[in-house]
């Protein structure tokens, strides 16, 4: 990321802005039909090359934000070293006036990684990323519409929901009784905030990351990783006695059976999960990659057949991933609350 | 690689503002809305049994209301008949009695009737004697010169006593 080759550089660009670029693409494209004089001025012209690099640039973190050409936000850079202690300053010291990066107070910015100029001290990387920005205006956004729907329920004491309550009160109670109260049981009460607010977040982020020059918040395995540590931390700290029996002496098992039961049950606590921080970044993340590597097809064939093709596929992909959106939301919540549920479930019947 | 390595500041980051998210939510939205939306859906539910207990309430009415009004005819129905008994009884009652007086009357009065018969049976026996020997008497007080005279004489009183 720190190597910002001029060559490269608008290209580079066009990732954040590749939907508007397509849209400007299909008009051109009407206009060439009507008048084939049209020359073959391409949005790529000038390229010698595409690099398909930009669509791994685009879904992972980054010190600035880049929206589009001549549009880089640059973000707090927070570092803590033993030798240096905390420190706080703008990724845009990073960058020269062309785009060059440069070392900036003996730190050095490579790949997305900051380090010493001229020694191995390890660094705390607590900065402001593009991801980080994203997950504070995701959380600005959650706060800001339940806020308001938390006022509705205040204001319509006793009568029917009104403007934005309407809409996300239906959410709400399918959470509640659709996912939480069948899976957890009679005890889901004490764990439905926490379901709703993990399904809330995981929703917005998944929506608000289809936006065009949107950070891929719930794409990011940092992000998947931290919320499936929530689910093993909550799932075996709500374990109750039957649950532990299960797993350290799972009835029903012969005795030599169970040198394989016992660790493949062990195994079983950290890959359950396992799988939910896995599944929700690769469905996120693999969304971005499909819809970005549909429209560099464009630039890479330099081509206005290929690119009003994958234009008009963009847009379904598009529609697909506004389903992908709820339907990790869902699928996330729903296992935790399972695993919530065997952990929590008495069982009564052995 | 990088995709796949999780950067320890997002890491960090997205726990704090995560927990802090929760916690925020916990207090100032989910206990609100949850607790409304408990409330409501409580309010629905006995607004529910009441109206079915309503409607017990007037099923259970309307079931008095016709045992009543069962019992109501049936109890007229009932006074009609012992009334309609009573007159009835009161009739054959009185109709005996007063044909027991009539015959009692009728008795008496052929009673009356046979005696004043036998009476005036008497009396006309007593007559007829008197005139037999009131005839008698003028027979033989007239001495009866002629056998034509005696004759006449016999039927003059035979005229002049008209039995009738």
């Amino acid at each position: 990321m720190n190597s910002f080759a001029p060559t490269l550089q608008p290209m580079r660009a066009s990732h954040t802005s590749l939907i508007f670029r397509s849209l400007r693409l299909i008009t051109t494209l009407i206009c060439l039909l009507v008048s084939p004089a049209f020359g073959s001025g391409s949005e790529a012209s000038g390229e010698d090359k595409f690099n398909p690099d930009i669509i791994l640039h685009h879904v992972i973190d980054d010190h600035v934000w880049h929206f589009t050409d001549g549009m880089v936000l640059p973000l707090p850079v927070i570092v803590h070293s033993a030798s240096r202690g905390l420190e706080v300053f703008s990724s845009g010291n990073f960058f020269d006036e062309h785009h060059q990066s440069k070392a900036y107070n003996g730190y050095v910015l490579e790949h997305g990684h900051i380090r010493f100029e001229n020694s191995e001290e390890h660094i705390l990387d607590l900065s402001v990323t593009k991801n980080v920005a994203m997950l504070f205006l995701n959380v600005l956004l959650i706060v800001g519409v339940l806020l308001a729907v938390a006022n509705g329920y205040r204001k319509n004491v006793g009568k029917a929901p009104s403007g934005i309550q309407s809409f996300i009160e239906p959410i709400i109670l399918f959470v509640r009784d659709e996912v939480v109260k069948p899976n957890i049981g009679p005890r889901y009460e004490k764990y439905l905030p926490y379901l709703l607010t993990l399904f809330f977040f995981i929703l917005f982020g998944n929506l608000l990351g289809l936006l065009p020059g949107a950070a891929n918040l719930t794409g990011n395995i940092a992000v998947t990783a931290t919320l499936a540590f929530f689910t093993f931390l909550i799932t075996n700290f709500s374990g109750n006695k039957s649950y532990w029996a299960h797993i350290l002496w799972t009835p029903g098992i012969p005795l030599p059976l169970r040198a394989i039961i016992l660790p493949v049950e062990i195994i079983g606590i950290f890959t359950k999960p396992f799988s939910l921080m896995i599944r929700l970044f690769a469905a996120i993340t693999a969304g971005h990659i499909v819809l970005l590597s549909l429209l560099c097809l464009t630039f890479i064939f330099k081509s206005w057949g290929v690119g009003f093709g994958t234009s008009v596929f963009v847009i379904f992909i598009n529609l697909i991933e506004l389903l992908v959106a709820g339907i990790q939301a869902y699928v996330f919540t729903l296992f935790t609350s399972l695993y919530i549920g065997m952990a929590v479930e008495e069982h009564d019947h052995h | 690689m990088e995709l796949l390595t999780p950067g320890t500041g997002l890491l960090f980051w997205q726990a704090v503002v995560f927990i802090a998210l929760f916690l925020f939510l916990a207090k100032f939205a989910w206990k609100p809305i949850l607790s409304s939306l408990k409330e409501r859906e409580e309010s629905i539910q006995q607004a529910l049994a009441s109206a079915e207990k309503a409607k017990n309430e007037m099923a259970r009415l309307q079931s008095d209301n016709e045992k009543l009004l069962r019992e109501a005819r049936e109890e007229r129905d009932r006074i009609i008949r012992e009334a309609r008994d009573a007159s009835n009884k009161l009739i054959d009652q009185a109709q005996s009695e007063a044909k027991k007086s009539a015959d009692r009357m009728l008795e008496d009065a052929k009673a009356v009737i046979q005696t004043e018969k036998q009476a005036a049976l008497r009396d006309v026996k007593a007559q007829v004697a008197m005139f037999s020997i009131e005839i008698a008497e003028k027979l033989i007080r007239k001495n009866l010169s002629s056998d034509k005279a005696q004759k006449d004489l016999v039927e003059e009183f035979i005229k002049e006593t008209k039995l009738n």
